[in-house]
């Protein structure tokens, strides 16, 4: 493993415990490392696509790592992965992936299908960050939730800054009883770009989503977010959008719904604006300059 | 000594909004700023504190002249301020901003304090969001602590007794007298009630942008508002015409 991947891999979250369980470790397109533990199995897919992860049913408490970095240029890494999650398991996964490049292009395209079991809950972390002087570093994630009754995920994801482009798609289906909560945060600077669509489909009765992406949009960067809540059942739905503007920064917010159930209790907000002059005002009071009070603000929103 | 000398403020249109102003805060003491609404009371908050700028006249603080010094300048010189109406922050805590304010990460023990001052549980509120989930009054408790925790020469509060239930209201009163007490900082303290008036060392009426009185409460409080008009009266009627 080089340097770079090790710096990488420090700021998206591996730690070194993450040696003592499962994990899957992916370097410039290859695998790099991969354990496995008595109740999660890894198993490697033919040619170095990706990973299968099975999560025995009712596990509890355990941590699956999964990172991916990429540091060659002209790399463009492809890799699926699928996970089974038992019933009654209770897991989290740490995901995370990390581009350097500081000439020509390196990118990463993630593909992910979570088939979460009855009742079990995943507990999804997912960190992405670029780094490097080259403007060719590129993270596409495609992520599919497939919620079985009574089952849980929570998607905790953000996009740390110094990706020159991404695309984010996530899709997700419920059936009864099951709960997707999403919190994504995204810092965009420079020339980036980010497209980030949601679509999630409320099948089973009591279902529930809650979608909030809180962004900061800096220097010319442009980022769009979709989102669309179909309701099918009694259910609930919830999809906000929170961004902040800085220098000519620009934000695209399509929040939309669909109800095709009469008691399907669906709603969208969506804010963008820059900072709102009263909280500098305040953080200005307590002794912090303008500078040092927007850098605070961001880090608050985006925490 | 926090003293404000001659100082005029017009608004954008040109509208006297205060007319050569004259308050001295002394250390230890609370000066309290009355008057109807609109008089300029806030007015008078936000040119100590920077806010407002463009005004003639000057502004001094223990001496020295901090009337070019912009809002953080005049934070870093020992001024506090309390908002009236408190600021929320998506994705601040209750501990972020009390943390900011005495610029440095606070134990458990003095964040209980600091909010046990202003009469909230630490552990019920310290990890809560800033935003309008907190009730109004939590809001602007919480909006004290800050000013509080920055254990400034000077604090100035424009109308901490608004959104305070009256159980708070007393708990309030008792901790600008206590400031009083254990600390040398002057407080000047934008107010309509009673219970703050009576503590003050010193009132100062304010009423069409000007100091129409000042003195102790038992100067000020028998007469206060005798002759003035009804601030807000589109026509100007006196209260006494009614």
């Amino acid at each position: 493993m080089n340097n770079l991947t090790q710096d990488l891999l420090s700021v998206i979250g591996w730690k070194d415990e993450a040696k003592n369980g499962a994990f899957s470790l992916r370097e410039n397109g290859a695998c790099a490392a991969i354990q496995s533990t008595e109740n999660i199995r890894i198993d490697r897919l033919e040619g170095g696509k990706g990973i299968e992860m099975h999560i025995k049913e009712f596990t509890r408490g355990e941590t699956a790592y999964i990172p991916a970095c990429v540091t060659k240029t002209g790399v463009h890494d492809i890799v699926t992965n699928d996970f089974y999650i038992g019933e009654g398991a209770e897991v989290t996964i740490i995901a995370g992936c990390g581009v350097h490049s500081d000439e020509g292009e390196a990118l990463h395209n993630g593909i992910h299908r979570f088939f979460v079991g009855k009742n079990a809950k995943v507990t999804y972390v997912e960190k992405h960050i670029g780094t490097g002087n080259s403007s060719g570093k590129r993270i596409d994630t495609k992520s599919e939730f497939v919620l079985a009754e009574g089952a849980v995920a929570v998607i905790d994801s953000e996009q740390l800054g110094g990706v020159d482009d991404a695309f984010r798609d996530t899709k997700a289906t419920l059936e009864k009883d099951a709960v997707f909560t999403v919190k994504e945060r995204l810092l965009t600077n420079g020339d980036n770009r980010v497209d980030t669509n949601f679509e999630v489909y409320l099948n089973g009765e009591n279902s529930k989503t809650d979608v909030v992406s809180r962004s900061v949009a800096r220097g010319n960067s442009v980022q769009r977010y979709t989102s669309n809540i179909i309701g099918n059942a009694v259910c609930t739905g919830h999809t906000e959008c929170d961004a902040i503007l800085a220098e000519k920064g620009s934000v695209e917010a399509v929040p939309a719904l669909v109800a095709r159930c009469a008691d399907a209790e669906l709603i969208h907000e969506a804010a963008i604006g820059k900072i709102a002059g009263e909280q500098l005002m305040k953080l200005c009071t307590l002794g912090l300059t303008r500078q040092e009070a927007e850098q605070k603000i961001i880090e608050g929103f985006l925490k | 000594m926090l003293e404000m000398k001659n100082i005029s403020f017009k608004a954008d249109d040109g509208k006297d909004i205060v007319k050569n102003i004259n308050i001295t805060v002394p250390e230890g003491q609370i000066v309290a700023v009355t008057g109807p609404n609109g008089g300029g009371k806030s007015t008078v908050a936000k040119l100590f504190s920077g806010i407002y700028k463009s005004y003639e006249g000057q502004i001094l603080l223990d001496g020295k002249d901090i009337t070019a010094l912009d809002i953080t300048e005049r934070a870093n010189e020992g001024l506090g301020y309390g908002f009236q109406r408190p600021v929320s922050f998506k994705g601040f805590r209750v501990r972020d901003i009390i943390n900011i304010a005495a610029g440095k990460e606070m134990s458990n023990d003095e964040l209980k304090d600091i909010m046990g001052t202003v009469g909230l549980c630490m552990y019920d509120y310290i990890d809560r969001e800033l935003n309008s989930n907190l009730s109004g009054g939590e809001q602007k408790r919480i909006e004290i602590a800050t000013v509080l925790a920055r254990k400034t020469k000077y604090n100035i509060f424009d109308e901490p007794e608004a959104g305070i239930d009256i159980w708070s209201f007393r708990r309030l009163i008792s901790v600008f007298e206590s400031l009083r007490k254990t600390s040398s900082a002057g407080q000047l303290i934008i107010s309509h009630q009673r219970g703050i008036l009576d503590i003050a060392d010193k009132i100062i009426v304010i009423s069409g942008g000007e100091v129409t009185a000042q003195g102790t409460p038992c100067e000020i409080l028998p007469n206060l508002f005798d002759g003035e008009n009804c601030g807000d009266c589109p026509v100007g009627k006196r209260c006494s015409d009614e």
